[in-house]
């Protein structure tokens, strides 16, 4: 099976093919123009992941929301459910940049923090 | 009246490095005025990360890049005047502001640095027929709705234009369970990073549909649909490849305009090309002691460059206030072939340091070759494997080459495939 891949390594945007076979174990990789192409393939064939950001529900602060990161990358298949997660969630203010807003979310051992202050109203 | 050596107008991520630089240069009383709330500007509500890669080395998310200076600034002597709206700056730089608690102030200033930023191109100025119906939006305003306001401005949305910021919401809408049903751009190609295409549009399945725009909005109260139409290579409309798409919300993500409007009334020379002041290397407008940086000069695809331009400014700013007027003998730039705008628009030729040429090109090339002539003949000549008109490119302008430079002649930049 050949999987097609965008690079986002850097702003050239090599469009590469990784060839697997039936057991995810990848054959080859073609296309890209780089070294830095070839893990940013591997990685997106075998075990993507994505950084989150998002907000997170805050009472008694001066804004109704603050905004959360994810400390590491998260699987990509998870976004979705972790995003609904932390929008179950509600914080009291007031709120630090770096403060733990969800320890370990689903399991994955990624923390999610506050990038930004907010103060209590 | 009050005097001070140095007032910035905007405390966005321009102002504020500005500032920073120009009292670390020496210069002691320094006054931010600020419309918003609070410092940080547009930063606050980009909570996405990809911000300070360059300049911190780091990757931060919008709020966490502008924390770094915030904290800089309120540990320093600066003053900072936020809530505060700046309605005019005379010939002989006296500031005149408003704001709740001081009343009217008037401020005179020795020196001026312009950092007002942008705003987004709103509706109005695309012509799109159809009702007045509530749920058209732009991206940016869109964006402040869900991100520091907490509230969700629709369920099911079209996003008019691929640049990042239209990009960077599909995800953001995504995420917080609305469904984004297309981005449509009216380009044969999106001006977003790549990264944000794979990341916010593939990452999630949602279309985007290049050489495509939206002819008609339909709704009463509230928008029911837009009819979206392919188009040919001069952008017009192809008759037969309209469709009707049912969503509630449309947002517009169709470019940013520098808000020059205190700078046009001062009668600063302007760029029709980069809607901004034309500056010299120190970005210094055509009217003395007042400088500009940031995206009321031109639209920056990176905070990072705002950033360095900015400390280019404050470092200006303050040459000006501590050593006073100079005469000025510059030598010119301009884009040419290819080449839409470059900052600065000139140099001066007494400059003591090499001069970084910041511009952009206005169509995609690979494979292209960057020349740069000083009348006529060729100085400079660089490979790139790709340019595109998202991405500012930039290349230095050696001191010893400037020394030979004589007082109106013209550096030259082309793109040649």
């Amino acid at each position: 099976m050949v999987k097609d891949i965008i690079c986002v390594a850097c702003p050239m945007g090599c469009q590469i093919s990784v060839d697997m076979n039936d057991n995810g174990e990848i054959l080859s990789i073609s296309g890209n123009t780089c070294k830095r192409g070839d893990a940013y393939a591997r990685t997106e064939c075998t075990a993507p992941a994505r950084s989150l950001t998002t907000t997170v529900k805050v009472s008694g602060g001066i804004h109704p929301v603050v905004p959360v990161k994810s400390a590491q990358a998260v699987p990509k298949g998870l976004i979705m459910e972790c995003a609904k997660h932390i929008a179950s969630l509600e914080i009291k203010a007031p709120v630090k940049i770096g403060d733990i807003v969800c320890k370990d979310i689903l399991g994955t051992g990624v923390d999610i923090i506050a990038t930004n202050i907010c103060p209590e109203a | 009246m009050i005097k001070y050596d140095l007032a910035v107008i905007g405390g966005g991520p321009a102002g504020m490095a500005a500032a920073l630089r120009a009292r670390e240069c020496g210069v002691e009383k320094i006054i931010v005025l600020e419309r918003a709330e609070t410092l940080g500007g547009i930063l606050e509500q980009c909570i996405h990360t990809g911000f300070g890669l360059h300049y911190f080395k780091t990757e931060l998310s919008g709020p966490e890049y502008a924390a770094r200076f915030i904290e800089l600034v309120e540990d320093s002597d600066i003053e900072v005047k936020i809530d505060t709206m700046v309605l005019s700056i005379s010939d002989d730089n006296v500031v005149t502001a408003v704001n709740k608690t001081d009343g009217l102030l008037e401020i005179d200033a020795t020196a001026v640095i312009l950092a007002m930023g942008c705003r987004e191109r709103p509706r109005g100025a695309l012509n799109i027929a159809g009702t007045r119906c509530a749920g058209v939006l732009s991206a940016g305003t869109a964006q402040k709705y869900v991100n520091i306001d907490g509230y969700m401005p629709g369920k099911e949305v079209v996003i008019l234009g691929s640049g990042d910021i239209g990009l960077i919401m599909a995800r953001r809408m995504t995420l917080e369970g609305a469904k984004v049903k297309m981005v449509c751009e009216l380009m044969p190609y999106s001006s977003g990073l790549t990264r944000n295409i794979v990341q916010c549009l593939d990452d999630f399945d949602i279309p985007l549909k290049l050489s495509t725009t939206v002819i008609d909005i339909h709704g009463k109260e509230r928008l029911e649909g837009v009819t979206i139409a392919k188009v040919d290579d001069n952008r017009r409309p192809i008759p037969g490849t309209e469709e009707f798409v049912p969503c509630d919300t449309l947002m517009l993500s169709v470019g940013l305009i520098p808000e020059n409007e205190l700078s046009k009334n001062m009668g600063i020379e302007f760029d029709p090309v980069t809607n901004g002041p034309v500056v010299d290397e120190l970005r210094e407008t055509s009217h003395p002691g007042v400088f500009a940086c940031g995206n009321v000069l031109h639209v920056h695809d990176l905070v990072d460059f705002v950033t360095k331009e900015s400390q280019i400014a404050g470092e200006g700013a303050a040459k000006y206030i501590l050593g006073g007027k100079t005469d000025k003998k510059y030598v010119k730039t301009k884009g040419i072939n290819g080449v839409r705008y470059i900052v600065p628009q000139k140099i001066d030729l007494a400059n003591e340091g090499d001069v970084e040429l910041y511009f952009r090109v206005g169509d995609v090339h690979k494979n292209a070759k960057i020349i740069v002539t000083y009348n006529g003949q060729e100085i400079i000549s660089r490979k790139r494997p790709r340019l595109a008109p998202g991405e500012m490119e930039n290349v230095v302008i050696k001191n010893d080459m400037l020394k030979n430079f004589d007082e109106n002649g013209i550096i030259e930049i082309q793109v040649e495939d």
